[in-house]
C-alpha cells in the first residue's frame, strides 16, 4: 500500500492579539494527497496556504482534526481521545522535505555541505553523502559551484541549492512554500520545468504553494483554491498541463493553448472575487 | 542693505544646500550610506597630531613633568623598567602576572559563561533562573563588590581572578544568549525537516549561528577584563601592571603611570587584532548569511 497524506477536518485557531478574538486561520480542511499527486495551493493572501503547509511539515499542530502520513486507508477516526494515532503527524521528519520561501541555507557550510547536510545528520559516511549530494547539484546545474559559499550565489542559485538539499534527503513528500516567488521570469520557468521533471522521475508527493495562477496551472495535477476568513479550500480542479509539457517539451505551446487560457481566466475571477469580498 | 552681494549670497546658499545632502557616491560606494569612505589616513593623522602636541607641550615647558612627562621620559622608563624593573619586579614579571590574571579569568569565563548563555537562549527554565542574577549584578561596578570578594576569597590570586572573571561573565553570557536568538527559524525548521534531533540542531545549527555574536562578546569581555585589572591588583598584589601603575602614582612617578597605561593599551590592542583575525577566519559569513 503506497503512502498517502491525509488531512482530516483540520482547523487552526491562532490566539488573538491583545485580548482580541482568536483568529481562525483554517477551518474544516480535508485533503488527501497520494503518491504521484502534484497538489498546488493557490489563493489570496491570508487564506491559510502557509499554515496548511506548516501543518503538513509538522511545524504546528492543528487545533482540531488529524493529519496522518502512512498507509492508513479508509476513514480517519473522528475522535482521537488525546492518544496519538498510528502514522499521525506530530512534528517535522525526514520523510517530508521542505523548500522555504527564503532559501534558509546554512552560511557556514559551502554549497556541497549544505546539500549533504541531511545525510550528515543521518550519519552517512562523507564519501557517500558527497557523491549523492553532487548528483543533485548536477541535476540542478550547480556542480561547478560545489565549493562556493552560499552567500556568493545569486538568489536563483540559492533557491536551487535549497531544492537540491531537500531532494538529496530523498523525502517521500516535498513541501514547497512559494519557492520561486522571488526569482526572475526566466529562472523561474527553468526551475518550474526542473521541478516537473524531478516529480515525473521520482513520483514523490508534492505540495506547492504559489500566488501565480499560470505557475499553478502549469505545475499541478490537482489545483486547490483557498479563500480567506476563515481559510478553507473552496475549489479543486484536476489539470494535466504539466504532463502535456513533459510529453511535448514546449512550455510556451502549453501555456498559450485555449483551454489553459480559459481556465486561467476562470481561476483569476474566483480569486479576484475573494479579494473584493475582503 | 546686505553685507554680501548677490553672487556671494548664492555661493553661500549653494554650500549650505550641499551640506544638507549626502556627498556624491563614487563607484563601489552606496549613496547615502552612513560614514562612506576610508578613515585610516585620518586615524593615523590623529595619532601623529596627539604625539606632536604631547611633544611640544612637554618639551616647550607648557606643562610640568609631574602632570605630563615628555614622550622621551616615558620611553626612557620603558627601557629602564624592562631592564631594571620597578617595585621589585621587572616589566616582564608585571606583564606576566597581569596577563595570567586577565587571560586566566578569560579562559574560565569562556568555558562557563558561553554554555550558560547558550542554555539561557535555548531553555526556558535556565533563562528564568539565570536572568535575574545576571541582570542584577551586571551593571554593578566591580569596585563595589571588591570588598565582598576579598572577604570571601582572601587576598590571594583567587580574589583577583574572581573579580576579573565576574566582570567578563555577564557580557559573554548575554552575547551567547543573543547569538542563539539571532538564528533564523527557517534554518532550524530546515534541519528538523531533514530529520535532525534537538541535539543536532543545537550543535550544528544554533551554535554555529551564534558564533559571530559570541566572538563579539569575547572582544567586549576582554575589554572589561583589562578595565577591572587595576581594581583587582589593588588587593595585596606584589606584581602586575595595575599594581605597578598604582605604586607609581603613590610615588608621583607620572612617567611610569603613563608607561603602564601604554603597555596595557598595547596588550589589549594586540589581543583585539588577534580576535579580529579569528573572526575573519571563523565567521567570514558574518552579516552576509
Amino acid at each position: 500500500m503506497p503512502l498517502s497524506l491525509k488531512i482530516h477536518d483540520v482547523s487552526v485557531l491562532y490566539p488573538g492579539q491583545q485580548k482580541g478574538q482568536p483568529v481562525r486561520a483554517l477551518s474544516g480542511v480535508n485533503l488527501d494527497i497520494a503518491a504521484g499527486d502534484f497538489v498546488v495551493a493557490l489563493g489570496a493572501s491570508g487564506c491559510g496556504k502557509t499554515t496548511l503547509l506548516n501543518l503538513m511539515a509538522g511545524f504546528i499542530q492543528p487545533s482540531s482534526g488529524v493529519i496522518t502520513l502512512g498507509d492508513y486507508h479508509g476513514q480517519v477516526p473522528e475522535r482521537i481521545d488525546g492518544a496519538e494515532l498510528r502514522d499521525q503527524v506530530t512534528g517535522p521528519g525526514a520523510e517530508r522535505g521542505v523548500v522555504f520561501q527564503k532559501h534558509a541555507l546554512l552560511p557556514w557550510l559551502n554549497v556541497l555541505d549544505n546539500v549533504a547536510f541531511g545525510l550528515k545528520l543521518r550519519g552517512i559516511p562523507k564519501a557517500e553523502r558527497e557523491e549523492r549530494a553532487l548528483h543533485f547539484l548536477q541535476l540542478t546545474g550547480l556542480a561547478e559551484f560545489r565549493d562556493h559559499a552560499t552567500y556568493q550565489l545569486s538568489g536563483g542559485m540559492q533557491q536551487r541549492v535549497g531544492i537540491a538539499r531537500a531532494l538529496t534527503n530523498d523525502p517521500k513528500m516535498l513541501l514547497l512554500d512559494e519557492p520561486l516567488g522571488a526569482l526572475d521570469a526566466l529562472t523561474r520557468e527553468r526551475l518550474q520545468e526542473l521541478i516537473l521533471e524531478i516529480w515525473q522521475r521520482t513520483q514523490k508527493m508534492m505540495f506547492f504553494i504559489t500566488h501565480d495562477v499560470e505557475e499553478a496551472l502549469f505545475m499541478a495535477t490537482r489545483l486547490i483554491i483557498m479563500s480567506p476568513r476563515p481559510g478553507r479550500i473552496t475549489h479543486e480542479f484536476a489539470v494535466d498541463f504539466g504532463q502535456r509539457f513533459l510529453k511535448c517539451r514546449d512550455a510556451r505551446a502549453v501555456k498559450s493553448s485555449p483551454d489553459f487560457i480559459a481556465l486561467r481566466e476562470q481561476i483569476l475571477s474566483i480569486i479576484h472575487g475573494d479579494e473584493e469580498a475582503a | 542693505m546686505s553685507l554680501l552681494d548677490e553672487k556671494q549670497r548664492n555661493a553661500v546658499l549653494r554650500t549650505l544646500n550641499e551640506l544638507r545632502r549626502a556627498a556624491p557616491a563614487k563607484p563601489g560606494e552606496q549613496y547615502g550610506a552612513p560614514g562612506n569612505g576610508t578613515s585610516m589616513g585620518l586615524s593615523l593623522g590623529t595619532v601623529v597630531v596627539v604625539f606632536v602636541l604631547w611633544y611640544l607641550a612637554t618639551n616647550g615647558g607648557w606643562i610640568k613633568p609631574l602632570f605630563l612627562p615628555s614622550p622621551q621620559a616615558v620611553w626612557a622608563q620603558i627601557v629602564d623598567v624592562s631592564r631594571d624593573g620597578f617595585a621589585d619586579a621587572s616589566l616582564w614579571t608585571h606583564i606576566g602576572w597581569s596577563a595570567l590574571r586577565v587571560f586566566g579569568a578569560f579562559a574560565l569565563a569562556v568555558v562557563t559563561a558561553i554554555p550558560v548563555g547558550i542554555l539561557m537562549g535555548v531553555n526556558r527554565v535556565a533563562r528564568g533562573v539565570f536572568d535575574p542574577l545576571v541582570e542584577f549584578y551586571r551593571p554593578l561596578p566591580p569596585l563595589a563588590y571588591l570588598p565582598l570578594v576579598v572577604i570571601w576569597m582572601g587576598i590571594g590570586e583567587g580574589s583577583k581572578i574572581l573579580l576579573i572573571y565576574l566582570a567578563m561573565f555577564a557580557p559573554l553570557a548575554l552575547s551567547a544568549r543573543a547569538g542563539v536568538k539571532s538564528v533564523a527559524i527557517e534554518q532550524i525548521h530546515a534541519a528538523y525537516s531533514m530529520g535532525a534531533s534537538r541535539g543536532q540542531v543545537l550543535r550544528q545549527v544554533i551554535m554555529p549561528a551564534a558564533l559571530p555574536e559570541i566572538l563579539t562578546g569575547m572582544r567586549i569581555a576582554i575589554g572589561f577584563g583589562w578595565t577591572t585589572l587595576v581594581a583587582a591588583e589593588m588587593v595585596a598584589a606584589t606584581a602586575g601592571l595595575g599594581f605597578m601603575v598604582l605604586t607609581a602614582s603613590k610615588f608621583m612617578a607620572t612617567d611610569v603611570v603613563i608607561m603602564g597605561i601604554l603597555v596595557i593599551g598595547a596588550l589589549a590592542l594586540l589581543f583585539d587584532l588577534g580576535m579580529r583575525w579569528l573572526e575573519r577566519k571563523l565567521v567570514p559569513w558574518k552579516g552576509r548569511g
